[in-house]
């Protein structure tokens, strides 16, 4: 069964245009043109209990607007949307007492409080019984390793310590749902790392939902089964990372090192890109030649020293898809 | 039942209040300003009083001094700025954060103005209370001092009536919150809601001290219930069934402005637009 059912969801915004310069802004103090912006059009999709969706989209694609409209922030223009069976505009103050909400962007921790007093905040708000917010706090600090952290006044903690804070403060009411907006903006690997592991635990062990927007390809590689592309306010695509990338760019790159001089190839499906000495870089579509084959093609007819097969780059997959969609932000 | 209600803002009261009590500095500083403008207050109504004997009129002079000092030490129960806190969030999107609470949007503000203006008023009434209450007569500057209420009902109306004052300088701020909210700017309203407050409070000058032609005027005005009719009641200015007018007429205000400001908060969270990401 779907925990969340998103139907034709649209969201129109409209901003306030003036002419450049200061006759523009005189004449925008007497009469104001407004200008219909299109943040989401006609948006659908269903997500199950469990799962955990990445939603990416180039810069302005609506992928906010959307964590937005789920989580009772904004109500869009039209459309429909139920979670566990709530509308979460209408009912908002029900729908949010069962799910956890990170901004990377924003901070939800008081800034000049401790850590654990902005967490026992949160237990007041949420109305945690003590019992479960022991059971859940001691849990939380443990995965998250917050225990050197949790008495440091929050404007003190570095980007990284504080982001695993965030993501344990949305988490202390234990939520079903947990709507993740770029929580890994600004990291260090190892910060990027640790925060995958928790997010991909979470998930896994505790069965929560995850939505995750970001713009690191990695955070979706590494954790999300399915992935939904948003561009200029509509879905693009939406399914396992594997079939977008096959769709876009089935194109594979081998590289071979010779012993000699690199030869003249002529193998049919195959383009030459790069020609450095003895190396040689190809590119070919393994639907028509399979990489085996064209191995052992060029092993039979030259001596070589080495030889390996690249994916592209996610990123590459990504841009790629965007421009091909006209999604890329202008 | 009502505990479990209560629970959330209780907690958001209390943590604003501990946030702001580490500011000791300010406290200071702040403490520091309202003794230097008590001072001079106080010089200028004693010259004023002076020059111009009043007999019988509506205020002695003592009375007027110590007027004076309660004003400063309750000068930050003054709903004269919206709340910092809620500007930074309107202005950064963090604003966002509190929609995904599951709080009464209205109560939350609410209790984190009140816990704001109480923080910054506690610690500086008590030294003023210190200096102008119980050092000066110590030294023998007893004319200049804060005098004790005019008798026990008197004390007992002044609580009623600063704590309605108090739910009113709250319902204020958040009606500033929500300018800022719909403006996405503090300056202006800050600057028009500082002079006004000083002086439609008392705070200036009480208003019993006013001409006659605008007494009454200066009475119903929502300004005069968060501090000059508490200082009424506290020198015994109001008595009887004319307190109890005055502490209705406060409690009139707090139910117009937080009604008011509930229905603006509602139609401005609807359309409202967080901005960026």
């Amino acid at each position: 069964m779907s925990q969340i059912v998103v139907e034709a969801l649209s969201k129109t915004y409209r901003i306030a245009e003036r002419d450049p310069g200061l006759l523009g802004a005189v004449r925008g103090l007497v009469r104001r043109r407004w200008r219909a912006i299109e943040a989401l059009a006609d948006v659908s999709f269903t997500v199950g209990r469990g799962e955990l969706v990445g939603l990416i989209g180039p810069n302005g694609a609506g992928k906010s607007t959307t964590i937005k409209i789920l989580s009772g922030i904004l109500e869009p223009t039209s459309g429909r949307c139920e979670i566990d069976g709530l509308t979460p505009w209408r009912q908002r103050v029900r729908h949010v007492a069962r799910i956890g909400v990170v901004f990377g962007q924003r901070s939800q921790l008081w800034w000049d409080l401790p850590v654990i007093d902005g967490f026992d905040l949160l237990r007041d708000i949420y109305r945690v019984p003590p019992a479960r917010y022991r059971a859940s706090l001691g849990e939380l600090v443990s995965l998250m390793r917050l225990e050197r952290v949790l008495d440091q006044p929050v404007r003190q903690l570095s980007l990284g310590q504080r982001m695993r804070c965030e993501i344990a403060a949305s988490l202390l009411h234990e939520p079903a749902l947990l709507f993740l907006d770029e929580p890994t903006i600004g990291l260090d690997a190892p910060s990027k790392l640790a925060v995958r592991e928790l997010v991909g635990r979470l998930n896994r062990e505790r069965g929560v939902t995850v939505i995750l927007t970001t713009h690191d390809m990695h955070d979706i590689e590494a954790l999300a089964d399915r992935v939904i592309v948003i561009g200029a306010g509509r879905i693009l695509a939406d399914g396992p990372f594997d079939e977008l990338r096959a769709g876009v760019l089935s194109e594979r790159r081998l590289s071979v090192d010779f012993t000699g001089e690199a030869p003249e190839l002529a193998i049919p499906g195959v383009r030459l890109i790069e020609r450095d000495g003895r190396r040689l870089e190809l590119a070919f579509d393994p639907r028509l030649t399979p990489a085996p084959e064209l191995i052992s093609r060029i092993v039979a007819d030259h001596p070589v020293d080495d030889i390996h097969v690249e994916e592209p780059l996610i990123e590459e997959v990504v841009a790629r898809f965007y421009d091909l969609h006209g999604a890329s932000e202008a | 039942m009502i505990a479990a209600a209560a629970r959330p803002y209780l907690a958001g009261f209390r943590a604003r209040f501990q946030q702001m009590l580490q500011y000791r500095a300010a406290a200071l500083a702040g403490f520091g300003t309202q003794c230097w403008w008590g001072t001079i207050k106080v010089m200028v109504l004693t010259a004023f009083y002076q020059a111009r004997p009043l007999g019988a009129g509506p205020m002695t002079l003592a009375d007027s001094i110590a007027y004076t000092w309660l004003a400063q030490a309750l000068l930050a129960l003054q709903p004269w700025a919206a709340d910092p806190e809620i500007v930074l969030a309107v202005k950064s999107g963090g604003v966002g954060y509190d929609r995904v609470r599951p709080l009464d949007a209205y109560g939350w503000w609410f209790v984190r103005a009140i816990g704001w203006m109480t923080s910054r008023a506690a610690p500086r009434a008590a030294l003023m209370y210190a200096v102008a209450g119980v050092i000066l007569p110590a030294v023998g500057l007893g004319r200049w001092a804060w005098s004790a209420p005019a008798s026990a009902p008197a004390a007992a109306f002044f609580a009623a009536s600063i704590t309605l004052g108090t739910l009113l300088a709250g319902a204020m701020t958040v009606l500033l919150d929500l300018i800022v909210a719909a403006t996405m700017n503090e300056r202006g309203v800050n600057l028009l809601l500082t002079p006004l407050t000083i002086l439609l409070s008392g705070n200036l000058l009480p208003l019993l001290l006013f001409p006659d032609w605008a007494r009454n005027w200066l009475f119903v005005q929502p300004f005069a219930s968060l501090l000059d009719i508490p200082l009424r009641l506290y020198f015994g200015l109001l008595t009887g069934p004319g307190a109890l007018e005055a502490l209705a007429l406060q409690a009139l205000w707090v139910v117009l402005l937080v009604g008011g400001g509930r229905w603006w908060m509602g139609r401005l969270m609807r359309r409202l637009q967080v901005q960026g990401g």
